[in-house]
């Protein structure tokens, strides 16, 4: 049972995002711009950073969402969902770019503290081609977001029931500004950037 | 030195915010709402929070900033910001803000870490669900801000002098206003 009054039928971070719409708006806002804005990074590649970072912190509801997100930025296909599996697991031998295991290597760092990041670290993504922009917005921002919200939402037990089937559909078609339950509409529109 | 080129003038988070526009937006937006924004708890006590979780992360910049911030809204009590940090147990405040502070130490060590017992703790002494949803919120934030900042190599002074007047700004002006880095810096 979560330790505060949620609505009911709203999981995870969609109960703590109905119960304070004021703050709601900047953190849904904010991982519009990291998930889906315009970038060289794909919102698949960005929304799979999330979901390992949110695997390191243990959060089951980020890690099923964004991993059924970027799984559905693939294709959807079981193949796309294996892959998020195995990168989880250990992205090191998953059939990722050389630039995204570097990436991945820097999220994991943020995940234990930005100190933890090294000019070696960098270094290592900057020979696979990673750009100034790559590694700011998607390993110094994306990451502690993930572990924000992460801790945000842990810290609300009983609310990790997820189903996979409007994961897939709310966060692929309507993005992170258009979230149910918040007061927001659906436009059924697909994020302008979506690569589907 | 930064891990990417950042304005060598602006220190800390500065620098990062000026690089990426478009992420610094919801970010301040966020600050202000969550240390600002109409709130039972005061400006002072939320800065605290923000302080605390900063100083557990062993953020520089971050903490000297919001602890600046959090002693201009009490009149100058820096000695009082330094004895929170150090153990706020023994400090002089409140039980609430006692129990929200160790709510908030627990997020910092991972959402998990907050039990029942630490909830039960601050219902005890008054807090409202507003009040733990927003200590709780306030604590991941502040673990996402230090992680950004030092995740980058940010320049940072451990000089709590230096942070004085950027948390007259902070306690006056807040986060969200026509900002102008340059005089930020100064």
């Amino acid at each position: 049972m979560a330790y505060i009054e949620y609505g009911p039928g709203l999981p995870g971070i969609r109960g703590a995002l109905a119960f304070s719409a004021a703050t709601a708006k900047p953190l849904c806002e904010l991982v519009e711009v990291l998930l889906h804005g315009p970038h060289t990074l794909t919102p698949a590649e960005r929304e799979m950073i999330a979901t390992y970072v949110s695997a390191q912190n243990d959060c089951h509801y980020c890690q099923s969402c964004h991993g059924a997100t970027a799984a559905e930025h693939l294709g959807g296909r079981p193949s796309d969902y294996e892959l998020v599996s195995q990168v989880k697991r250990n992205y090191t031998v998953a059939p990722v770019s050389d630039k995204m295991k570097a990436l991945l290597a820097i999220a994991g760092e943020v995940q234990k503290g930005g100190k933890y990041v090294t000019p070696d670290d960098v270094a290592a993504a900057r020979r696979q081609g990673a750009t100034d922009k790559e590694f700011t917005t998607r390993c110094s921002s994306l990451q502690p977001s993930a572990c924000s919200i992460d801790t945000w939402t842990v810290s609300q037990p009983g609310s990790h029931k997820i189903q996979k089937s409007i994961a897939r559909l709310e966060s692929k078609r309507h993005g992170w500004v258009m979230w149910p339950g918040t007061g927001n509409n659906h436009s059924g529109q697909r994020p302008a950037n979506s690569s589907k | 030195m930064a891990h990417i080129q950042l304005s060598e003038e602006l220190p800390g988070i500065l620098g990062p915010l000026t690089f990426s526009p478009d992420t610094a937006k919801p970010l301040l937006e966020l600050a202000e709402v969550l240390l600002r924004g109409p709130n039972s708890l005061t400006s002072a006590e939320r800065e605290l929070i923000a302080t605390y979780v900063s100083s557990q992360n062993d953020c520089q910049f971050c903490q000297l900033s919001h602890g600046a911030a959090a002693a201009e809204h009490l009149g100058g009590n820096y000695d009082l910001i330094d004895r929170v940090k150090l153990n706020y147990e023994a400090a002089e405040v409140s039980d609430k803000i006692k129990a929200l502070l160790a709510i908030a130490g627990q997020v910092q060590k991972g959402g998990k870490q907050v039990t029942s017992e630490h909830i039960a703790r601050a219902r005890q002494h008054g807090a409202t669900d507003k009040e733990i949803h927003d200590t709780v919120l306030i604590a991941a934030a502040f673990c996402m801000y230090n992680r950004y900042v030092d995740g980058l190599a940010t320049r940072q002074s451990s000089d709590r002098d230096t942070y004085r007047e950027m948390g007259q700004r902070l306690a006056k002006e807040g986060y969200v206003r026509t900002r102008n880095p340059a005089v930020e810096a100064a």
